[in-house]
């Protein structure tokens, strides 16, 4: 076979990320997904001081859109892009539509990049997108028990707990200190405390999962702009540099169980084209649909060894005024999961704490923000992994 | 009753109609109700069977028919009360006028003598109709007159919905039947229509045991006689004077037929 | 280790009767290979024709080489588990009445990873054994077992959905007069069922085995003629509501094929049994059954069918028994589907000739009503959907498999 050519990356010279625009959410609503995607979109006009037309790049993250697509959503809204994509991703949208508008604006392809996502949320509307979430899910997961996301997440929770000695105050520790952030952050669903006993004592969901080991599903949409630093600057809003990102489907195909995600393979990658170390970045957005993968991605990006999640917990703590500040909007566990938009959620947070205009408690002198995404599990694991370094930029 | 024999048509009709309406005369059913349960004759099982009674609704005032009721009924030509005709034996096979298409009209209404052998039949499951027992009852009764029917009554018919009706074990069927000399005296020397019976057949229930096989489905249909078989009621006919209604279904071809059996018998004195 | 369940009470009137859910119906169409080969009571797994990697969840193509040349075949059984769950919550209307259930990851010998149904006696981490098994929508799933028998294994209650155990249920059996049907009433009683009601066409004609069957305890006899509609409507008006378990022996077989056979008359009652008299079961017990299907330990569970192997392909010498067959069987094709509303398993045990008065010039193998009825139970406990039993059958069942058409040619010469 030849031997192919190593095709290194180049880094993004010129990738700006502005107006993080979060939709509040709501636990159910009767709108429609199309409704949810129009309203981040008009507010991110307004705030961006541009026309609707101008958005000239759309990228369109939602489970709940069928029979319509980012197609179809054009003609709906009125817009005339001409470069658009479809992200199916789920939490890993966030971060994937940023590193693809990221090269269509460093290309010239498009201008500015309208990123949304959102879903809405209707009664039994979750039970009916699990039912058709994937072939596999359906064929192989589902029949078990129906426990959803619960059901597999209790299984790598378990396996991981069996593995490397994790104990449920651990994964308490990351939920708890969540919800402090969540109670700084005016959009957060959940409103009230919760304390270490709270989280002990909540009623089992699917064994070791209880509770606040969940996610709320909900109704919102999230969204931000990609665009050059120049036109940023013109525009006058505050933004980000993007620094690095990383992507990787279906990693580790013979882990018999998930114990790592695909970050574990490109998280050197990740630094060295942001030419930071895991000591340089001043706050993390994990994607957090369940505290397990939370702990995961704390040894898969770097921050320690496999198997050194459970310690790392005991020695940090995730506020916002914390050693380690984590998912500072209270993250999908205390702001709720507005379906793909739980994929926008840590990295619009993140935008808003580099550029210093965070609505929760903003993180002191926050300048470097890295943010993850996992998705899809399509049947028994998360195929989808991300993550992106953010800098903000002095105004 | 030579009297009777001057009146004509009109006048014995309406004397008729009259004693069934006032009184005089009774008209009583011989007929058993046609049900699936309904046993029917046992034959060695490689051999065609006869089919019981069967019925399937096909609508009862609902969506299959919403404002009647009805059914489909199949069954043999010898399930329930039924009437065998001469063609249904072999050894009628090449008479004239030997299916029930074909019947002399005048053989099927006719006076009836009943005989009564209730006693010996409970007495002796197998009891056969003898020659010598139609000589005694005619020393006692009077003889038989030709053209008429010849009831054997046994009461078997009140053991239905019993094992004993059937009364099967593992050498065949026991019940009572004529000899062959009985049926050949009533055919050949009292030139009877036809026999009839309470039990399954005409035929004892060890009858494929005598000489000829059969001998009453053997002689009488030989002879253009018929059967009548699974009757009912016959402790309610005297032992003349009655007067039997058998008239089968008119099936082209058909070599016997369920039917309604009745019987106008003189009501018993008013006092 | 699991608790032996225990005869259920009387049910309360009082208590609306639990409506019976499906689990997750939905299916790819390459997954629906594993659900026949579960159908047969096998554990098949798909294999790669190129490369023999074995690959789990099904497939069209193979995630080692790509090659779209895979097959279905019997899979190494053995497994670890390596995680497990209790699901105590879920949107899932037919999970949501059975919680908790519990679930496993086991890593399997042979490579894939699979997620399943755990048994109650299971240790984790540990050894396993996995079994395919038709769920009550009639998907197979695939569930791990103890690798060795524990005590009251079958009693699980994860298990118990999976199969038609007769423990504890209520079981008709529609021909006593057989001795297949004596047969399998006498192994119902051995396998613990609560009672077996028993039909008896024509019961004024004495039978041989009357006496023995009548002496069992939890027998009940009753007079039931499957060609008489009214015979058949008036016991499901009497025990349609407590047949938990209905199973069909009759069978009415005459030699002969159609040139040679006695004629329509036989034909006709070969039909009227063996068809029609299948039909008439259906309609007058199925929808009681169908509405049974989650009624607690002694839900309604299965309907049963002991038909001839010669559905699949005809045998002349018994060409209109044949032909009865495969009408019949077409006709539980269509039950399968109908009863499935409750899951409400229906279940073709096929056999080949038994020893008996008609088939005496029928050369051997035959089979002999008490391997029938050890087949039924084993049907019933394994939630087999299609066995056959004697090597007769399983020769016949092995050749429709390979090529119907050379079969019948076999049969036909």
């Amino acid at each position: 076979m030849t031997r192919i050519r190593p095709n290194p990356r180049r880094p993004y010279e010129n990738v700006a990320v502005a107006v993080p625009v979060s939709i509040p959410y709501v636990r159910y609503s009767v709108e429609s997904a199309h409704w949810w995607i129009a309203r981040a979109l008009s507010e991110l006009t307004k705030r961006a001081g541009i026309r609707p037309a101008d958005i000239d790049g759309l990228s369109v993250s939602s489970f709940t859109l069928s029979p319509d697509t980012a197609v179809g959503l054009t003609q709906h809204l009125g817009l005339s892009p001409r470069w658009l994509d479809n992200i199916p991703m789920g939490g890993a949208s966030g971060v994937v539509a940023l590193r693809r508008a990221a090269r269509a604006v460093e290309a010239g392809d498009a201008t500015i990049v309208a990123c949304v996502g959102g879903d809405a949320n209707q009664v039994d509307s979750f039970r009916k997108l699990l039912s058709s979430f994937s072939r596999f899910a359906q064929d192989a997961s589902y029949p078990y028990g129906y426990g959803g996301p619960n059901g597999s997440f209790a299984l790598l929770t378990d396996h991981y707990m069996r593995s490397f000695g994790a104990r449920r105050e651990d994964f308490g520790r990351i939920c708890v200190d969540q919800r402090t952030n969540a109670l700084g952050y005016p959009h957060a669903i959940m409103k009230k405390p919760l304390t270490m006993e709270d989280y002990l004592g909540a009623r089992a969901i699917a064994d070791p999962i209880h509770l606040f080991d969940c996610v709320m599903p909900c109704a919102g949409s999230e969204a931000f702009l990609v665009t050059t630093l120049d036109i940023a600057k013109d525009l006058g809003l505050p933004h980000a540099r993007l620094a690095s990102t990383i992507e990787r489907h279906n990693a580790f195909v013979d882990d018999p169980i998930q114990m790592r995600g695909g970050w574990a393979v490109d998280v050197d990658e990740l630094y060295a084209m942001a030419g930071m170390k895991p000591d340089d970045i001043d706050l993390v957005e994990t994607y957090d649909d369940y505290p397990v993968i939370v702990m995961m991605q704390f040894e898969d990006l770097g921050f320690c060894k496999k198997g050194e999640g459970p310690d790392f917990v005991r020695s940090h703590s995730f506020t916002n005024d914390g050693n380690f500040p984590q998912n500072t909007s209270g993250g999908q566990l205390s702001a709720g999961q507005a379906g793909a938009g739980g994929g926008y959620l840590g990295l619009v947070e993140a935008l808003r704490q580099v550029t210093h205009t965070a609505l929760s408690k903003q993180v002191p002198d926050a300048r470097t923000a890295l943010v993850s995404g996992f998705g899809m599990i399509n049947y028994d694991r998360g195929l989808c992994s991300g993550a992106a370094i953010l800098e903000g930029v002095a105004p | 009753m030579k009297e009777t024999t001057t009146m004509n048509g009109d006048a014995l009709l309406s004397a008729l109609a009259s004693g069934i309406r006032g009184g005089g005369v009774r008209v009583v059913d011989l007929t058993h109700t046609l049900a699936p349960d309904f046993p029917v004759m046992v034959l060695p099982p490689e051999f065609g069977q006869c089919q019981p009674f069967r019925m399937e609704e096909v609508s009862r005032y609902d969506a299959r028919g919403p404002g009647w009721y009805w059914n489909t009924i199949t069954m043999s030509e010898h399930a329930g009360t039924h009437f065998d005709a001469p063609a249904h034996w072999i050894s009628g096979r090449n008479l004239p006028a030997g299916t029930v298409d074909d019947l002399p009209l005048d053989r099927l209404v006719a006076p009836v003598v009943v005989l009564d052998y209730s006693a010996e039949s409970a007495a002796d499951e197998d009891f056969l109709l003898t020659r010598a027992h139609l000589e005694a009852w005619e020393e006692k009764n009077g003889a038989i007159e030709a053209g008429s029917w010849v009831l054997f009554r046994t009461d078997w018919s009140k053991h239905l919905g019993s094992d004993k009706y059937l009364n099967l074990r593992a050498d065949g069927a026991h019940s009572p039947g004529p000899a062959a000399d009985a049926i050949e005296f009533l055919v050949k020397e009292r030139d009877i229509i036809g026999f009839g019976t309470e039990t399954i057949g005409t035929d004892a229930g060890q009858g494929s045991h005598l000489e000829p096989p059969y001998p009453a489905h053997f002689i009488l249909h030989g002879n253009g006689r018929y059967g009548l078989q699974c009757l009912a009621g016959l402790d309610q006919l005297p032992a003349r004077g009655a007067i039997l209604f058998a008239a089968p279904l008119k099936i082209r071809h058909g070599s016997g037929s369920p039917l309604r059996v009745l019987a106008l018998v003189p009501a018993p004195d008013v006092v | 280790m699991t608790d032996p369940i225990v005869r259920p009470p009387k049910k309360d009137p009082q208590k609306v009767t639990r409506p019976p859910e499906l689990p997750p119906l939905q299916r790819s169409r390459a997954a629906l290979a594993m659900s026949a080969a579960a159908s047969r009571g096998a554990f098949e797994l798909q294999c790669c024709k190129a490369c023999g990697a074995w690959m789990y969840p099904a497939r069209d193509a193979c995630p080692e080489c790509l090659s779209v040349d895979l097959a279905w075949k019997p899979a190494p059984d053995g497994g670890e588990v390596i995680a497990e769950t209790t699901i105590r919550t879920t949107v899932d209307l037919y999970f949501r009445q059975r919680t908790p259930w519990r679930v496993a990851m086991v890593k399997l010998d042979c490579g894939p990873s699979v997620v399943c149904h755990l048994h109650g006696d299971v240790e984790v981490p540990g050894r396993v054994r996995m079994t395919a098994q038709l769920d009550k929508g009639g998907n197979a799933v695939i569930m791990a077992l103890p690798a060795k028998r524990t005590p009251n294994m079958a009693d699980d209650p994860e298990l118990r959905e999976l199969t038609a155990s007769p423990k504890h249920r209520r079981v008709l059996v529609t021909d006593g007069r057989s001795a297949v049907g004596q047969a399998v009433v006498e192994a119902l009683v051995n396998a613990g069922a609560a009672l077996v009601f028993v039909g008896i066409a024509e019961p004024w004609k004495p039978y041989p085995g009357e006496d023995r069957l009548k002496a069992h305890e939890n027998v009940q006899t009753f007079a039931f003629d499957l060609t008489d509609t009214t015979s058949v409507q008036d016991l499901a008006g009497e025990i349609g509501g407590k047949t938990d378990i209905l199973i069909n022996t009759a069978d009415h077989v005459r030699p002969g094929g159609i040139l040679s056979a006695p004629g329509m008359i036989t034909a006709k009652d070969s039909f009227d049994v063996n068809v029609f008299g299948l039909q008439r079961l259906a309609q007058a017990f199925g929808p009681g059954m169908v509405g049974r299907g989650a009624d607690g330990t002694n839900s309604a569970a299965a309907f049963l069918d002991v038909l001839p192997v010669y559905a699949l392909a005809n045998t002349p010498d018994f060409g209109i028994h044949s032909a009865t067959a495969a009408a019949r069987l077409s006709m539980l094709q269509c039950l399968r589907s109908e009863m499935r509303a409750g899951g409400v398993r229906v279940m073709s045990v096929f056999t080949g000739p038994i020893e008996d008065d008609w088939r005496q010039p029928v050369p051997p193998p035959k089979v002999a009503p008490g391997q029938i009825a050890k087949a039924v139970i084993a049907a019933l406990e394994g939630g087999i959907e299609d066995s056959f039993v004697g090597d007769v059958a399983k020769d016949v069942a092995t050749r429709f498999r390979q090529d119907a058409k050379v079969l019948e040619r076999e049969l036909g010469a």
